[in-house]
C-alpha cells in the first residue's frame, strides 16, 4: 500500500464501510432495535433485548467490512477490466505486515469484548433469567421477592404460591415492579420452563429445585411454554400468564386462595422439590395394596398425621 | 443364468423390497383409532351426549393389559378410540362410566373440577367440586383438556371388587358414573388427556397408554 494508487482504494473502502456500518447502525438501533424479541416485559427481558442489539450493533460493521470488501473487489478488480493489472508475485503478494496486525488486534478486542460484555451481562441480572440451580450464586438485590414454584407435568404447567397458603393453579399471575423467584421443578420427566417475554428459562427435572429470577417492569401478557421435548403432548403444552398491578395481583391471589381452599388442604406441604414414585402414581397402584399416605405418593408428600 | 437375467431378478427383488418399505412406512403413517362424528346431523342449539368408559385394562388388541378410554357411538356401540367430531359452540353432556380401581393422585391439584359449567361435575348422582384422591377408593384417571382449562377427576371403582377386565365393560361390573358438561369453543383441535400417570409398569407410570392416542389420550376436533 505504498503507491499512490492502492492508498486511494484503501480510503475508499475504509469510507464507504464506514458511512454505510455508521448509517446501518443507526437505523438499527432507533428503528429496530426497540422491537426486537423478547420485549421489556421485565428486567431479564429488556436485558435480553439491550444483550441482542449490542451484538448486533458490533456484528454489522463485520459484516458490512467483509461484504463492502467483497463487492469492490468484484466491482473494481475484475479481471474483464481492461485497466487492471495482472497479479503480481514477490514481495507484494505476501501481505502487508500493518494490515495483519491491525486485523488480529481489531478481531482479538472485539472477541474479548464481547466475552466480558457478555459474563457481566449474565452476571449483574442475577442469572439473566436462567435457571441457576437450587443454590444459585447470582442472586437479585431486592429483598422483597415473590417466589413462585412452577411444578412441570406431562402435560401442563402449574403454579405454586407458598407465601398465599400454598395454592396451586393453572394461571401464571405475577405483580408489576416485583422481583420473582421461579422455583422449577417436574412431577415425572425433564421438561423445561420457558417464560418467552419474561425472558426466563429454565429447566424442570424431577426432584431438583432450580431458581430463575426476573424483575416485572409493566403490565402485559406472556407466553410459557416447554421448551424439551416431553412426550407426545410436548407440543400442547403451554399457557399464558399476565403481568398485572401490585393491587390487582394481590385481590387475585386471595380470591384464589379462598377458593382453592378447599382443595389446597388436599395438596402435599409446600417443598421446593418433590419426589415422584417412578412406578407409576404410587408404589402400590391399586388401593387394595397400598397405604394411601406412603411416602411416595402426591408428589412425594408424607401423611399429614406422620 | 445369464448376466441380464441376474440383473432383471436383482431388480425385481429391489422393487420389492422398496415397495414393502413404503407400504409398511404409509401403513404406520396411516394407523389411527377411529374418529366418532358426533357433529353430523346436529341441529345448532342442541346439546351433544358423550357417554365414555375408563377401563383397567382393555382385554383385546395388541396392547390387552394397557387402560383405556372408549367412546360409545351416537347408536350405542362401544368403539375404542379418543378421537371425536363435536359441532362447535354447543354444550356437550359427557357421561363417564369408570370401571377402573384408582390410587392417589401425583398432583393433587387434579383432583379439584374446573372448567366445567358450573365448576362442578356429580358422581354417582351427587354434585362434587373436589376429590381428595387420598380417601376412599382414591382416583382412577382424570378428563382433561389443558388448553380449554378443563380438568375432572374419575372417582375409582373399589379396588377390592371383581373388577372387568376386558372392554367394553358390562354395567354390572363395579363402577361409578360420572357426569358433566363443557361448552365446546370454535374450530379446532384439542388434545385431551388424563393426568394420572396411569401407564403401569413404565417408568413414573407416564409410558404406555399414556403416550398412546386411543388409550388415554386424544383430540377434540371441534368442527363448525
Amino acid at each position: 500500500m505504498t503507491g499512490g494508487g492502492e492508498t486511494h482504494h484503501f480510503r475508499r473502502l475504509v469510507t464507504i464501510w464506514l458511512v454505510l456500518a455508521v448509517a446501518l447502525d443507526i437505523v438499527y438501533y432507533f428503528a429496530v432495535g426497540p422491537h426486537i424479541p423478547p420485549g421489556t416485559l421485565t428486567s431479564t427481558a429488556s436485558g435480553a433485548q439491550f444483550d441482542f442489539n449490542v451484538l448486533l450493533l458490533i456484528a454489522f460493521p463485520v459484516i458490512l467490512a467483509v461484504w463492502v470488501y467483497w463487492a469492490y473487489a468484484l466491482i473494481v478488480w475484475r479481471g474483464s477490466r481492461p485497466d487492471v493489472a495482472e497479479p503480481e508475485g514477490g514481495a507484494k503478494a505476501r501481505g502487508h505486515i500493518g494490515i495483519q496486525i491491525g486485523w488480529i488486534a481489531t478481531t482479538t478486542v472485539i472477541v474479548i469484548s464481547v466475552f466480558v460484555f457478555g459474563t457481566v451481562e449474565l452476571v449483574v441480572p442475577a442469572g439473566a433469567g436462567g435457571g441457576e440451580g437450587p443454590s444459585p450464586i447470582w442472586t437479585p438485590t431486592s429483598h422483597n421477592v415473590l417466589p413462585v414454584q412452577v411444578i412441570a407435568q406431562q402435560w401442563e404447567f402449574l403454579y405454586r404460591y407458598p407465601t398465599f397458603g400454598g395454592f396451586e393453579t393453572r394461571q401464571l399471575m405475577l405483580p408489576a415492579d416485583t422481583t420473582i423467584a421461579f422455583h422449577v421443578t417436574s412431577l415425572d420427566v425433564i421438561h423445561s420452563f420457558w417464560a418467552y417475554q419474561l425472558g426466563v428459562k429454565a429447566d424442570a427435572n424431577p426432584s431438583e429445585d432450580n431458581v430463575a429470577y426476573t424483575t416485572t417492569k409493566q403490565d402485559g401478557s406472556f407466553t410459557v411454554r416447554c421448551s424439551e421435548l416431553c412426550g407426545l403432548w410436548h407440543g400442547a403444552m403451554y399457557n399464558f400468564g399476565k403481568v398485572v398491578p401490585k393491587a390487582q395481583f394481590f385481590v387475585w391471589a386471595q380470591s384464589t386462595e379462598r377458593q382453592n381452599a378447599a382443595n389446597t388442604k388436599n395438596l402435599p406441604p409446600f417443598a421446593y422439590s418433590y419426589v415422584p414414585d417412578a412406578n407409576g402414581a404410587n408404589g402400590g397402584y391399586y388401593p387394595d395394596n397400598v397405604d394411601p399416605y406412603s411416602k411416595v405418593e402426591t408428589y412425594g408428600a408424607t401423611s399429614p398425621g406422620k | 443364468m445369464g448376466r441380464g437375467r441376474r440383473l432383471a431378478v436383482v431388480g425385481v427383488l429391489f422393487a420389492a423390497a422398496v415397495g414393502l418399505v413404503v407400504f409398511t412406512t404409509m401403513a404406520f403413517l396411516r394407523s389411527s383409532p377411529p374418529t366418532v362424528d358426533f357433529a353430523a346431523g346436529h341441529q345448532a342449539g342442541a346439546p351433544v351426549d358423550l357417554t365414555l368408559q375408563t377401563v383397567g385394562s382393555t382385554g383385546f388388541g395388541s396392547h390387552p393389559t394397557w387402560v383405556s378410554y372408549l367412546t360409545q357411538t351416537p347408536s350405542g356401540r362401544w368403539v375404542h378410540t379418543t378421537l371425536w367430531d363435536l359441532p362447535a359452540h354447543t354444550r356437550i353432556n359427557v357421561t363417564v362410566h369408570q370401571y377402573d380401581g384408582g390410587s392417589p393422585l401425583r398432583n393433587q391439584q387434579f383432583g379439584q373440577v374446573i372448567g366445567t359449567i358450573g365448576d362442578d361435575a356429580n358422581l354417582n348422582g351427587k354434585s362434587f367440586k373436589v376429590i381428595n384422591a387420598n380417601e376412599g377408593n382414591g382416583v382412577a384417571h382424570t378428563f382433561a383438556i389443558p388448553t380449554l382449562g378443563i380438568s375432572v377427576p374419575l372417582y375409582a371403582a373399589n379396588g377390592n371388587a371383581n373388577l372387568c377386565g376386558v372392554a367394553p365393560c358390562p354395567t354390572n361390573s363395579p363402577h361409578n358414573i360420572v357426569k358433566f358438561s363443557f361448552m365446546t369453543p370454535g374450530p379446532g383441535q384439542y388434545p385431551w388427556q388424563c393426568f394420572l400417570p396411569c401407564g403401569l409398569g413404565y417408568l413414573y407410570g407416564t409410558g404406555g397408554p399414556m403416550q398412546t392416542i386411543g388409550y388415554m389420550d386424544g383430540f377434540l376436533k371441534v368442527v363448525t
